[in-house]
């Protein structure tokens, strides 16, 4: 298995594990494996009834069979970074290579400039060139510094409008989010799988530390979403605007009271992708992060489920595995 | 028989207080207006240091010790302190300047007119900046966001966070102060408008005029274009807040999205308005140093009306995240695309008027090359924001603030230090330090680039803006770029130290024209400084 900075499935300090899942922790005596990790996307559990029970039983069985195909990705700011954080949609990959393509020319454009500029200053100061020149107009060179860069703009607004078509039309989705921001958190409903709900806090220094998560960025409940799939995100915001991004996807969009935006991602990599609220909403604009862990479908399922027992719902998926069992 | 006898004694100077308070005459105006920028911008650039050294490392320990150890607030003192700073900068220290101080001061000489068109009404527009400043000041203060003082939204004044999320009257306070800024603007501007369409010297077509004054014309058009636009909506943003309507409240049908549209139809243009004066400035100074006529004058001046135009048909590249439709987006990245145009020719015609010239680098034309080089860095970084596919990847990010500090901490800062030393003879009669000027050039090159190059890092890296604290793997950059602060610092202590020096310690009085034979505008045929009332002759342009 390889060792990544942290873990987002599992935590291999049974310490951290049980300062986090204190709540749950019932669990790991009824079950018959000594489990040393578990799911994070857990919202904490004051009361359990029976067939939450089951559900939320089946949904860390699910989950630790998922430990064995492991592959844990996360993605947040390297010490250091000078670009972008590592691609995790297709369209952070298309945003990556545009910017490939931009940086390229607007470096060498700076360099240009600035070549000039070190020649003009060396070939035509007062002491190299005693007696300036008298033009003031070239109409073929005016030509050229008028037309070049008209082609050099038409080189990037090509590849700038694929990108923007492709970001903006939102495909066919396989599932929906809707994420509404709160003065100082973001809530989350699932409209496809109940319409649960569940906000999310960004988590202490402390507790942060405590998860071996980065500060500032670990939250309590996470979006939790199926690997693969499509997904389609709706903001809006309940006081003030806020603006749901995660910079791995290349996505962000303003959460505004009474209007309801979309955007989406689609992720294979199973992992924990984190971002900042973007729009300035008062005191703690800073401290209201987002944080998506893309999970494998079956723990998706199991997470679903999970959920809907917390919301007073029945099992979504449960039903069917236990038909295919039978 | 009063006037010729009034004629005769023209260097009558009024005592004063009657000249610096009740001041008619275009040059103490201007002068009077360049003592409030540098002590707006000692303010504002305070104000960058609070920041600077909180984000200096990751964690909030700076800002509690002012607020008794309070984290929310520090929080909240953070957002002031970003929010003043940028209103600062802009409306109180940038447009005084350049349009206030230097277009005062200059524009008038250099169209061979012997004062602006409406002289009180100059007077006026200074002393309601003093005004909208002491309303600014006093909404620092009062109450903002839950009993915690000023308004702490964005300059952008977003509402609902500008209505709802600030009940105080800090906000109320803040949107008279604007109103009244706006006002001294407007009159300042229809001022400029009418001096330069009515009072040029006798041969002194449009297309002769230096590029200065041209500059200034298209500012003040983009003024008075712009600015009622931003009266509106604030006034909006007042009535919402105090009478109860909704013209940005969702819940009694309006839509938060207006205020944007509207403060952006203002809010592009203005950017142009920080930047144009400094174009022209530009111009002359390369001009003058390279002992070399302007190179494709018509260009540049129809450059600086394209850009001028097209300012005012990209605002919506500020918004690309709001949620527009696709095609809206696509328009206003073809659109803002274009604006790299006409820039481009300004550059390369600065380089062209340059080549071939007989260049003598004194500190006004330090200041300006490092503008151009500045300028193409903070322009092209300029080009990449403007497509929105990649913007949604950087807007609200820091990549969007080293942008627009390289065009105007970099840029409009550096034109107005340029300007300064260009006229700081002409205006004040003493030579300034070269040695010193250039120690100041030279440290605040270093420091402001060691401020907002690393900025591109944490942008791309996804640092958000309006951020008091930043996940520990920012902590590199964000050090460097705080370093940077205390650099530049050093440079504008060294500013103000050869101000003080020129006047009280080198003493020495300039020549009329201190550049010879490349300053060919009619303020170099004048003595230095100019007589009190000027060009009681018209100077007659060939």
């Amino acid at each position: 298995m390889k060792v990544r900075r942290f873990a987002p499935f599992f935590i291999n300090d049974p310490a951290k594990h049980q300062a986090i899942f204190c709540d749950i922790k019932v669990f790991d005596a009824g079950s018959a494996s000594p489990y040393t990790h578990g799911p994070i996307g857990f919202p904490r559990i004051k009361e359990i009834r029976r067939f939450e029970m089951r559900a939320i039983l089946t949904a860390y069985a699910t989950l630790t069979l998922a430990l064995s195909a492991p592959s844990a990705f996360a993605s947040e700011p390297r010490d250091g970074q000078l670009g972008f954080q590592d691609a995790a949609t297709p369209v952070m990959e298309r945003v990556i290579d545009f910017h490939n393509l931009l940086l390229p020319i607007i470096t060498l454009i700076s360099l240009f400039v600035l070549a000039l500029l070190l020649i003009v200053i060396f070939k035509y100061n007062r002491k190299a060139n005693p007696e300036p020149q008298k033009f003031s107009h070239n109409t073929m060179v005016e030509v050229v510094w008028t037309v070049v860069p008209v082609l050099i703009l038409i080189v990037i607004a090509i590849p700038s409008f694929r990108l923007l078509f492709l970001t903006d039309q939102v495909p066919e989705a396989d599932m929906t989010i809707k994420a509404t921001g709160y003065q100082w958190y973001w809530g989350y409903n699932y409209p496809d799988h109940g319409n649960f709900e569940f906000v999310s806090n960004m988590l202490t220094d402390e507790e942060a530390a405590a998860a071996g998560e980065p500060r500032l960025l670990a939250v309590d409940n996470r979006i939790v979403a199926p690997a693969g799939a499509t997904v389609r995100v709706l903001t809006t915001a309940a006081d003030v605007i806020h603006a749901w991004t995660i910079p791995a996807f290349g996505v962000k969009i303003d959460a505004i009271p009474g209007r309801l935006n979309e955007t989406w991602f689609k992720v294979d990599e199973p992992g924990v992708y984190y971002g900042q609220c973007s729009e300035i909403c008062g005191v703690k604009h800073a401290f209201m992060p987002i944080a998506v862990e893309v999970v494998p479908q079956a723990d998706f399922e199991a997470w679903v489920d999970g959920q809907r027992a917390l919301a007073g719902l029945e099992p979504m998926y449960e039903e069917i595995k236990v038909a295919e069992a039978q | 028989m009063a006037y010729a006898q009034a004629d005769h004694a023209d260097e009558h100077v009024p005592g004063f207080w009657t000249r610096w308070f009740f001041s008619t005459n275009h040059k103490d105006i201007g002068t009077l207006y360049l003592i409030f920028a540098i002590m707006a911008g000692i303010v504002g650039g305070w104000m960058s240091g609070m920041m600077r050294i909180e984000l200096q490392d990751p964690g909030v320990t700076f800002l509690t010790q002012f607020t008794g150890g309070d984290a929310n607030a520090a929080y909240h003192f953070y957002n002031m302190l970003i929010t003043y700073h940028g209103l600062i900068m802009i409306f109180f220290m940038v447009m005084p300047a350049l349009i206030g101080g230097f277009a005062n001061w200059f524009v008038p000489i250099m169209i061979g007119a012997p004062d602006m068109a409406f002289p009180r009404m100059n007077n006026i527009s200074f002393w309601l900046l003093v005004a909208s400043w002491i309303l600014l000041v006093l909404s620092m203060f009062a109450a903002g966001h839950s009993g915690l003082p000023g308004f702490a939204g964005g300059w952008v004044l977003y509402p609902p966070l500008s209505t709802s999320g600030h009940n105080g009257p800090a906000m109320d306070l803040l949107i008279l102060s604007l109103h009244v800024a706006g006002a001294s603007s407007i009159l300042g501007a229809i001022n400029f408008i009418t001096t330069i369409f009515n009072m040029r010297a006798p041969g002194m077509t449009l297309h002769k005029m230096p590029l200065f004054a041209w500059s200034v014309l298209i500012t003040a058009f983009l003024l008075v274009l712009s600015l009622p636009v931003l009266a509106g909506a604030i006034t909006m943003l007042l009535t919402d807040r105090n009478f109860g309507t909704t013209f940005f409240n969702p819940a009694g049908g309006g839509d938060p999205l207006l205020f944007q549209h509207l403060f952006w139809f203002f809010g592009h243009p203005e950017v142009y308005i920080l930047i144009l004066p400094g174009f022209g400035i530009i111009s002359h100074i390369v001009s003058t140093f390279s002992r070399k006529p302007i190179f494709g004058y018509l260009g540049m001046a129809y450059a600086m009306v394209a850009i001028g135009f097209v300012g005012f048909i990209v605002w919506a590249h500020h918004m690309y995240t709001v949620g527009m439709s696709l095609n809206m987006k696509a328009y206003f990245v073809a659109a803002t695309m274009v604006i790299a145009v006409p820039t481009g020719i300004k550059i390369f015609s600065w380089i062209a008027t340059m080549w071939g010239g007989s260049i003598e680098f004194k500190t006004p034309m330090l200041f300006a090359v490092g503008f151009i080089f500045l300028f193409t860095v903070g322009g092209v970084t300029g080009v990449v924001l403007a497509n929105a596919g990649i913007d949604h990847a950087l807007h609200d990010t820091y990549y969007v603030v080293a942008h627009f500090h390289y065009v105007l901490s970099l840029g409009a800062v550096f034109t107005i230090f340029a300007a300064w030393y260009y006229w700081f003879p002409k205006m004040f009669g003493y030579n300034y330090s070269e040695f010193l000027g250039a120690a100041h050039f030279w440290i605040m090159f270093f420091g402001v680039n060691l401020i907002f190059f690393p900025q591109h890092f944490l942008g791309l890296a996804g640092m958000p803006r309006r951020y008091i604290d930043y996940p520990d793997a920012y902590a590199l950059w964000n050090y460097v770029s705080s370093i940077g602060y205390y650099i530049t610092i050093v440079g504008v202590a060294v500013f103000l130290w050869g101000v003080f020096h020129a006047f009280m310690i080198k003493k020495q009085r300039a020549a009329d024209n201190p550049w010879g034979e490349g300053a060919t505008t009619l303020e170099w045929t004048l003595s230095s400084p100019p007589p009190f009332h000027q060009f009681n002759e018209l100077p007659r342009i060939k």
